[in-house]
């Protein structure tokens, strides 16, 4: 079964397959994991557990690095 | 220069159990390009690199990475919560900064007012107390007020950092005399952040005996940002130096350099 839902990944709603996990999700937006860090649900998720946090609907992904700032 | 400081013995800059070599931290927003950027902290001799925590850029419109420009293993990298405005906010930012792995440090900027950028004093205290808990090595930044420099100290922060004046004013050293008396008072170090527009602003702030100097726009924002990064290397060495040697006092009434005696008739 290819069965989607609704994420919500940096603020932008996004249609994902069930059941994907949160590294799945770096690779299908072509993000290097080690350039990001990742917070779900408004907890961050280390690098080696990345593989084994699977999405549900509704749930919050960010997606952050480091930028130019003062 | 460093033979000059070294004959005056000057204190190591150790900030949170780490010693550095320059006393000028500098940030990475703001330069029209990122080879200007890198260029301009070459040339500034600055070893402290300030970056912000933002989200990643999905459309990929534009690569907005900063350490695509910047090698990691090359300078410190001083995360930072720019753009907090509450203390949560900024124990989150802090938070994600450190997963990055890189060190334990945060330049923590709780913004309580919009139009001046000015610090959440309360927000702050919070917000340092939080993370100094969770062991991260604090630098607040603060207004130039020597109670809320004193509680910042007690809350544990490795650093204080007050405002020379607001952040991208370029205005100088406002307040001489509030900077000089947190320096006095405080046992960690202190180090002015923001509002250092050119090269005499820099020599001034660090003749006051502060111990070092952030600054982002005034390298960002001057006409050759990598010929002001030379500048300002070069001012702060300049005003630590002449903190260190000592100025002579100011006197109201002139006193002759050459002597009295041998004048002709």
């Amino acid at each position: 079964m290819n069965e989607t839902i609704d994420i919500t990944v940096n603020g932008q709603r996004r249609t994902v397959s069930r059941g994907v996990t949160l590294l799945g999700l770096l690779a299908s937006l072509e993000l290097d994991p080690r350039a990001v860090v990742v917070e779900h649900n408004r907890t961050i998720v280390r690098r080696p557990a990345l593989a084994d946090v699977r999405m549900a609907p509704g749930d919050a992904v960010e997606l952050v690095h480091f930028v130019g700032g003062g | 220069m460093a033979t000059a400081v070294d004959t005056l013995r000057d204190t190591p800059f150790t900030i949170g159990g780490r010693t550095f070599h320059s006393r000028l931290m500098v940030g990475t927003g703001k330069y029209r390009d990122n080879d200007t950027m890198v260029h301009a902290i070459e040339a500034s001799g600055a070893e402290i690199v300030t970056v912000a925590v933002r989200r990643v850029d999905l459309d990929r419109t534009r690569e907005t990475g900063v350490l695509y420009h910047l090698d990691p293993k090359r300078y410190f990298l001083l995360a930072n919560t720019a753009g907090c405005a509450t203390a949560e906010d900024a124990v989150r930012y802090a938070r994600l900064a450190r997963e990055a792995g890189f060190n334990e440090f945060v330049k923590l900027e709780v913004i309580g007012d919009q139009e001046t950028l000015l610090p959440d004093v309360q927000g702050l205290l919070e917000a340092a107390k939080i993370l100094v808990q969770d062991g991260f090595r604090v630098l607040a930044y603060s207004n130039e007020d020597l109670v809320t420099a004193l509680r910042l100290e007690d809350a544990g922060c490795a650093a204080v950092m007050p405002l020379a004046s607001p952040i991208g004013s370029g205005l100088g050293l406002l307040n001489p005399y509030s900077v000089r008396t947190i320096k006095r008072r405080l046992h960690v170090p202190v180090v002015v952040d923001a509002g250092v527009g050119t090269a005499s602003d820099a020599c001034l702030t660090m003749e006051q005996g502060v111990d070092g100097i952030l600054m982002n726009t005034a390298l960002a924002a001057a006409h050759d940002p990598v010929a002001m990064a030379h500048a300002m290397r070069l001012a702060v060495e300049a005003g630590r130096t002449a903190y260190l040697a000592g100025r002579m006092p100011r006197r109201e009434v002139a006193v002759p350099s050459s002597p009295l005696e041998g004048m002709l008739d």
